[in-house]
């Protein structure tokens, strides 16, 4: 594909952000992440990392592995905080509050700052309580109410023609792309504000990754989104910003086009075009 | 000989020694079940679960026994396992990282295999001798001790083996933890747990010293409590040693009916851990 031609010489042939994109008004920003820093144990994994993350946008994080990239989506819904050992510094701003205070309300910022993770993680009940159990534990509805919302989930995540008539069978039977997307479905059945995605397709075949491709830009319209990605080409197709980070910093973030065009730091390019990482 | 040819001949020698070890303790295994079976079965009657256990000489059957290790081994299964399981939950899912639970997890290893008359004595000091007398009660607290170890341990083992990544996903929906606990964790680890106390319940169905300290014995049908009770370990016991043979048959009839129940319950709780591969 184009992007990964060498850069900045070069214009691309076809524009990476549509021009209907681009008409957009400016984007709103719905949470600003002010010098996070992040510790397992004694290793500092995030050193400073400052950006804003735009609402009814994609942003994608990239850089090596080990850079720090799932380690900052942790911060985000303070995931982190299941493990003692680890700590987080700094401010995420969202809605005007610093999330990482410590009297915030995790589980209510977790209703609203939805995950879905590399691997998928079927609960081990039928599909439908999978969706279910997420709505349960904020809303009591009538079950027709519910039936409706797990069904409009499943749509959402393009897996509703694939699983109506097998809604009662277990999760764990589905396959891996099925099951990622019901990971998808059952976090935005709970109508979070922002999305994060880690890797949501690295264990996926092409048309499964597709379907997951199509399903962000069907969601970009409603949320924020964060993804994570190893792939070049699925930053270039689905984010609107993108986000270089190395060895717990971020070294440039920008429009995607910018970032996989002309790139301002010398090290971005030199990944971005695959030289190094 | 060539190095491959030297392999092929090492590997036959070892499997065979495997064979033959495998061998000698089925061999013993199925010497037990058929003494058991050959004077177990004459045992077998209406008598054996309808009568009381006779004086010597006399007719009789093992009915107040039989309802005693029942009713015992009830209570403590209640008893023990909800501890067991709140026990073994605490270790593996609130205790990450905590010197206390390293301390616990040791205790509960050591009372795991202390020797069960120990046990016994323990309720005999701190229950009988209080109360002045020997009781159902007593037994079956002697019974729960003896079931909260294996609870705890293989609760907290087949906790730890659902992954964390679980729980994180569980987090990630704004699950608080207890919930994420009985829905999700619990749920991964059912057929686990479930095997584990029914490994725990075909240990004590079978255990005679810490009765024999505390429930002692009844001639007659009880269903008090707080009075000696009868059961078929301590009733094996006495009648097996005996010189009467009415009494040794019956004690065989008992021993083929616990036999019969620890190989129930182990077969049904490899079943009971097979239900997934079933059910997917
Ligand atoms: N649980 C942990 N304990 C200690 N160090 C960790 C832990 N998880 C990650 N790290 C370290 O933190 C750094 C960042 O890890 P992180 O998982 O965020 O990288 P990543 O960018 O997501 O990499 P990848 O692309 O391979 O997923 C790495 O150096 C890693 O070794
Ligand atoms: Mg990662």
């Amino acid at each position: 594909m184009t992007v990964l031609s060498p850069p900045a010489a070069r214009p691309l042939t076809r524009p990476l952000v549509p021009a209907e994109r681009r008409t957009e008004p400016a984007p709103a920003i719905k949470a600003d992440i002010r010098n996070v820093h992040f510790f397992y144990k004694k290793f500092e994994a995030l050193k400073g990392i400052s950006l804003p993350l735009y609402d009814r946008r994609v942003t994608a994080f990239i850089g090596p592995s080990g850079c720090g990239k799932s380690t900052l989506l942790r911060v985000f819904n303070r995931i982190y905080n299941l493990y003692p050992e680890q700590r987080a510094e700094g401010e995420v701003i969202i809605d005007g509050r610093n999330v990482l205070e410590p009297g915030y309300d995790v589980n209510l910022l977790r209703a609203k700052v939805g995950m879905v993770f590399q691997k998928p993680t079927p609960f081990p009940m039928s599909i439908y309580d999978n969706i279910a159990f997420g709505i349960r534990l904020y809303e009591t509805l009538p079950a027709s109410e519910l039936d409706g919302r797990v069904e409009q989930a499943l749509q959402r995540a393009a897996l509703w023609n694939e699983v109506k008539d097998k809604l009662k069978q277990s999760g764990l039977g589905l396959s891996g792309g099925q099951q990622q997307r019901l990971c998808i479905a059952r976090a935005i059945a709970l109508k979070p504000e922002i999305l994060l995605l880690d890797e949501p397709a690295s264990a996926l075949d092409p048309i499964s990754t597709s379907k997951i491709e199509e399903l962000i830009h069907e969601l970009r319209s409603d949320y924020c989104i964060a993804i994570v990605t190893h792939n070049m080409q699925q930053a270039a197709r689905t984010a609107d910003f993108t986000a270089f980070m190395y060895l717990g910093e971020l070294i440039e973030y920008a429009e995607t086009e910018k970032i996989f065009t002309k790139p301002n730091k010398k090290q971005t390019e030199d990944y971005v075009t695959g030289r190094f990482g | 000989m060539t190095l491959y040819q030297r392999r092929r001949l090492s590997n036959q020698v070892v499997l065979g020694l495997s064979l033959a070890a495998t061998a000698l303790g089925l061999f013993w295994l199925a010497a037990i079940l058929t003494t058991l079976l050959a004077n177990g079965l004459t045992a077998l009657s209406a008598d054996l679960f309808t009568q009381m256990t006779p004086p010597p000489g006399s007719q009789g059957g093992l009915a107040n026994a039989i309802f005693g290790s029942l009713v015992m081994t009830g209570i403590a299964t209640l008893i023990g396992t909800p501890v067991g399981i709140l026990a073994g939950t605490y270790l593996a899912e609130y205790s990450r990282g905590s010197r206390l639970a390293e301390v616990i997890r040791f205790i509960n290893d050591i009372l795991l295999s202390a020797p069960s008359i120990i046990i016994g004595l323990f309720v005999y000091e701190v229950v009988v001798l209080r109360m002045g007398h020997f009781s159902a009660w007593a037994g079956a607290l002697a019974l729960a001790i003896i079931v909260v170890p294996v609870v705890v341990r293989t609760t907290e083992d087949m906790l730890r083996l659902v992954p964390d990544t679980l729980r994180e996903a569980a987090a990630a929906l704004g699950a608080p933890k207890w919930r994420t606990v009985v829905q999700i964790s619990y749920r991964a680890a059912l057929q686990g747990i479930v095997t584990g106390i029914m490994l725990a319940v075909a240990r004590i169905s079978g255990e005679t010293a810490p009765l024999l300290f505390t429930a002692l014995n009844n001639q007659f049908w009880s269903t008090d409590l707080n009075a000696p009770m009868a059961n078929l370990p301590v009733v094996i016991f006495q009648f097996a040693l005996s010189p009467y043979a009415d009494w040794q048959t019956l004690a065989w009839g008992g021993a083929l009916l616990i036999t019969t129940v620890i190989l129930v319950l182990n077969i049904g709780a490899r079943l009971v851990a097979s239900w997934s591969s079933v059910k997917r």
